[in-house]
């Protein structure tokens, strides 16, 4: 499979489309583009010694990939490199600190007002920002300080014919729990029994943060524990756009696990809005939704195009009589998972979010919506609007808020 | 007519004649070489560029093998800079006798290579692209061998020690007085004019074309040429050399050699070297034998194919080129013909190209009466006195930490503008062809099709061409690639070329660009 990515590089016509689509490379200098990183620079790779460091400045978000009409994976490419290049200088603190969102979680639930003080003092980012470089003013969440599955471990979820598993990934465990209750409240309002079984972290962060070997024993650990479900013919579904893509794809593209558990969960995975606007299609959805007088503006985080499924949240924000949403054509938010916290590449990041920045600005919207929470978080910090999941909005308009 | 006057002649420009010239000049003498084409634009810039442990030849040919033992660790320390320590493999497939193994063991144990059987599991993990059925290993020390810098680094050096180097000169006759030769008429390839050379000897060094040469003196030496092909794929499918482990035989070695891995070849007698055709039948017999070591391989990207042509010199009558030794060998013609003032230096391989010139000049020296000790086994290279071998990542490395901060002409293969015009200010080019093989311009995947309209622009106004002279540089190197990719366009490689048509046609109109 590695190869198999490495072999896309033969697709490569040289037509500089996806070059013209980076939006990191357009950003700074110190990123050359996706086809001198990608389909170039491979050619001189493998000799077992990086030749490059500028890779690291590629930011992961596939859109290139996306892109690319010859089909070759470019940013899994670069992805591999940066793994390389890093299994090569070791991994510094930082990165191995921020690549690990469920050992923060645990760490940090308990002591919450502390913990989300100190993120947000002054003093002791800066101190932060020059022991570990994660960049002083760079969006962090907040502790929700009682997790998703606490909840879910009390909640009992009504018999029904049809059984979903939910996949409710890190950031909705330790910031967010309220959008994992929502999730399983709208997957019930629709007739599902919802399951919700234990799980620990994809291995995305590690991943991009180059320690591949982790990342394949977190992604392996959690499909072992998805994968008896997926068995039984159960969907998977999660709100984590790219830690549901991790487990469909990347664990077997860019990870090359071969593994039967990663295999059968892979087939199994479904994006929430996805898995929506299919039973939608099929006639199943609810659509017992109430009028909503809202302006959404939405944005599609660039993990949610790599799934390669349109916008089902558009689609499913059609069916909310008087919501009016508005589709935003900026790329990509600048965050990138764990890129835009790093010292030395959160002004990259700001530069290329302020296009969707200015956009939700003009937008004059209520809320914006966006089905990823690390862009949510950077969409507050850079456009200073509150953002939702979609499901959210869903929640609402089936009249099931709190 | 214009008349040169020199010590030693040396006719052919290939890694033979630039190396004779070189210890020629290194050891006193005053040295001229002539060359027909572009330096390296006969056997040696065609062939597959390997150097050769001599694992080869471990079984079959154990007088070649040894000159490879000796001759590879020379190389290694004097012309490392025109080396990748690749390492090499010899592999038995499932398609190969397992029996085998034992036999080049043993062969080379006997001629002195240093061989290692390694276990499968781990060659696997070093190559994952290789046939997961294979059942043994033996490493040696094989590696790649750059023949455009191993010319052009011994040319230089011929240079520095005094040697003039002629490339675009054309040997049409030799002057035979008395039966001594006693120099050559020779052609201006590019100015079109004639000029005499007077030399006390003519060392023929004319690989393939050997024979033709010696004719000239009116002696008869029979060199076979040996047709092989090759094929280069898009990147390194493998980053080892690698041998099949049996009997040497059509389309059984990869050899990574910068940005590609090149498969070959073949070994086809034919009557002249100039005329090499390459056949879909041998091509499709490459991309099978390919496909055996790593599956996968017919799917692969296949840049261009070309064909080159062995000198093999044949003492008798033999009809399977296969079967002559690959070692070369020195005439002295006034022993064997009766004509003085001429050897002729042929067969051999590029591995050994050191040796054939130490023996070619040792030749020399005794028909010359004089005893001067050969050094070039003593003395690097230029660009190799640091004995550091080439690293495939050097190009990209030397962009960091900003690329792109240098304006980039072929993105394939990293050449920046600089790179070229240093290239091209290196010895006036007769085309765009000779700036490729100084640079490898136009040498990645899309063979020219974003790189070349630019290099014209560059030639144009570095050499101050008239727009005649850079719309021909155009076409000729347009047609001169047209040979290489044709015979092999399929898959990705024939959607490339359809983009760069529409670049060359469509959009430069080529084809009706003003004589
Ligand atoms: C397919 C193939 C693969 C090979 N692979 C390897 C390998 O992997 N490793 C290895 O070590 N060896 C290899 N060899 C062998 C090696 O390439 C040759 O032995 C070597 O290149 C011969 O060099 P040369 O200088 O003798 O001949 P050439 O390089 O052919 O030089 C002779 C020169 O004479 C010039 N010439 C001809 N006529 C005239 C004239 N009238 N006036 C002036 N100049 C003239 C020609 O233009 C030519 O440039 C391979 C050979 C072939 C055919
Ligand atoms: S878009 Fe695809 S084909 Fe075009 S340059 Fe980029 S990688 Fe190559
Ligand atoms: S993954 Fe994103 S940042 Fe990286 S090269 Fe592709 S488009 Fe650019
Ligand atoms: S952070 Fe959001 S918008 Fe940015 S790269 Fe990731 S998914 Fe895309």
């Amino acid at each position: 499979m590695t190869e198999f990515v490495r072999d896309s590089l033969d697709h490569c016509v040289k037509c500089t489309i996806c070059e013209s689509f980076c939006p990191y490379s357009q950003a700074t200098p110190l990123f050359p583009g996706p086809k001198y990183v990608g389909p170039q620079a491979e050619r001189f790779r493998r000799t077992g010694v990086s030749p490059d460091i500028s890779v690291d400045y590629c930011s992961g978000c596939g859109i290139c990939t996306q892109v690319c009409p010859q089909g070759v994976k470019i940013a899994e490419i670069n992805s591999q490199a940066r793994a390389q290049l890093w299994e090569e200088r070791g991994i510094p603190l930082r990165n191995q600190l921020i690549a690990r969102p469920s050992v923060l979680g645990r760490l940090g639930t308990p002591v919450a007002p502390l913990a989300n003080w100190t993120l947000r003092n002054r003093v002791l980012r800066r101190i932060g920002e020059r022991a570990l470089g994660i960049h002083r003013d760079a969006a962090l969440p907040r502790f929700a300080g009682r997790t998703f599955q606490r909840w879910a471990r009390k909640h009992v979820s009504p018999a029904a014919e049809r059984t979903v598993v939910y996949f409710h990934a890190c950031g909705t465990n330790y910031y967010e729990p309220s959008v994992g209750q929502m999730t399983v409240e709208v997957l019930e309002h629709n007739g599902f029994h919802v399951v919700v079984p234990p799980q620990d972290c994809c291995g995305l962060p590690l991943q991009s943060n180059g320690n591949f070997p982790a990342a394949r024993a977190y992604v392996r650990r959690l499909a072992a524990n998805l994968a008896p479900y997926a068995r039984e013919g159960c969907a998977i579904v999660s709100n984590s756009t790219s830690c549901g893509l991790m487990l469909k794809r990347e664990a077997r593209e860019i990870l090359d696990v071969e593994d039967e558990d990663v295999a059968v969960v892979s087939e199994a995975m479904y994006d929430l809005c996805e898995f929506l606007f299919l039973l939608h299609e099929r006639g199943e959805l609810r659509t017992d939704f109430a009028p909503l007088e809202l302006t959404v503006p939405y944005h599609a985080p660039c993990q949610q195009q790599g799934h390669g499924i349109g916008k089902p949240a558009l689609d499913l924000f059609a069916l909310v009589p008087g919501l009016q949403a508005i589709e935003l054509d900026a790329d990509c938010c600048g965050i990138a998972g764990t890129y835009g916290l790093k010292k030395e590449k959160y002004e990259i990041s700001m530069t290329v979010g302020e296009r969707l920045f200015s956009q939700l600005r003009e937008s004059n919207g209520d809320v914006a919506a966006c089905d990823s929470e690390t862009c949510r978080w950077q969409i507050e910090h850079g456009a200073g609007i509150h953002a939702v999941h979609p499901i959210e909005v869903l929640h609402r308009a089936y009249g099931l808020g709190h | 007519m214009p008349t040169l006057e020199t010590e030693v002649l040396v006719v052919g420009g290939g890694s033979t004649g630039a190396g004779v010239a070189r210890d020629a000049a290194m050891r006193g003498f005053a040295t001229i070489l002539v060359e027909r084409g572009d330096l390296a634009t006969g056997t040696t810039g065609r062939f597959h560029g390997l150097l050769h442990s001599g694992g080869r030849y471990a079984v079959k040919d154990p007088v070649a093998a040894r000159e490879c033992v000796v001759e590879n660790p020379i190389l290694r320390r004097t012309a490392a800079d025109c080396i990748e320590d690749t390492g090499g493999l010899f592999v038995s497939t499932r398609w190969d006798d397992p029996g085998f193994g034992d036999d080049f063991l043993r062969g080379c144990q006997a001629t002195g290579i240093p061989v290692e059987e390694v276990p499968v599991a781990e060659v696997l993990r070093r190559e994952p692209r290789l046939d997961q059925g294979i059942t043994r290993a033996f490493a040696v020390p094989d590696a790649n061998l750059d023949p455009w810098k191993l010319v052009s680094a011994c040319t230089r050096s011929a240079t520095e020690y005094g040697a003039r180097i002629l490339p675009y000169h054309r040997v049409l006759g030799l002057e035979v007085s008395d039966d001594k030769v006693v120099g050559a008429r020779v052609h201006n390839e590019v100015a079109g004019d004639e000029l005499e050379i007077r030399a006390e000897l003519v060392i023929n060094a004319a690989g393939a074309w050997a024979g033709q040469i010696a004719n000239l003196a009116g002696c008869v030496v029979t060199v076979l040429p040996g047709k092989g092909i090759m094929i280069a794929m898009n990147h390194r499918l493998v980053n080892t050399v690698i041998n099949r482990c049996k009997p040497p035989s059509d389309g059984d070695i990869i050899v990574p050699i910068r940005t590609v891995s090149v498969i070959g070849t073949t070994d086809v007698r034919v009557a002249d070297p100039d005329e090499l055709e390459v056949t879909p039948g041998e091509i499709d017999e490459m991309l099978d034998e390919g496909e055996k070591l790593v599956p996968g391989f017919r799917e692969a990207r296949a840049l261009r194919v070309w064909a080159g042509a062995r000198p093999l010199y044949t003492p008798d009558d033999v009809t399977d080129t296969r079967d002559v030794s690959r070692t070369h060998t020195v005439l002295d013609h006034a022993k064997r013909d009766g004509v003085e003032g001429f050897i002729t230096i042929t067969g051999g391989k590029t591995t050994t190209f050191r040796l054939m010139a130490e023996h070619a000049v040792d030749t020399a020296c005794e028909k010359l009466g004089v005893n001067r000790r050969c050094r070039t086994h003593e003395e690097p290279l230029p660009g190799s006195e640091e004995e550091r071998f080439y690293w495939l990542g050097a190009r990209v490395r030397a962009q960091e930490p900003v690329p792109n901060s240098e304006e980039i002409i072929c993105e394939c293969e990293l050449i920046t503008r600089r790179q070229l015009t240093e290239a091209i200010a290196r010895g006036r080019p007769a085309g765009l062809d000779d700036v490729r093989r100084r640079v490898r311009l136009a040498m990645g995947p899309c063979q020219g099709g974003f790189c070349i309209y630019r290099a014209t622009g560059i030639l144009h106004e570095f050499e101050h061409l008239d727009h005649q002279a850079a719309n021909s540089a155009l076409l000729d190197f347009l047609q001169e690639r047209w040979k290489g990719v044709q015979p092999i366009l399929h898959g990705d490689q024939l959607r490339q070329a359809r983009l760069d048509d529409w670049i060359f046609q469509g959009l430069l109109a080529v084809e009706h660009l003003p004589e």
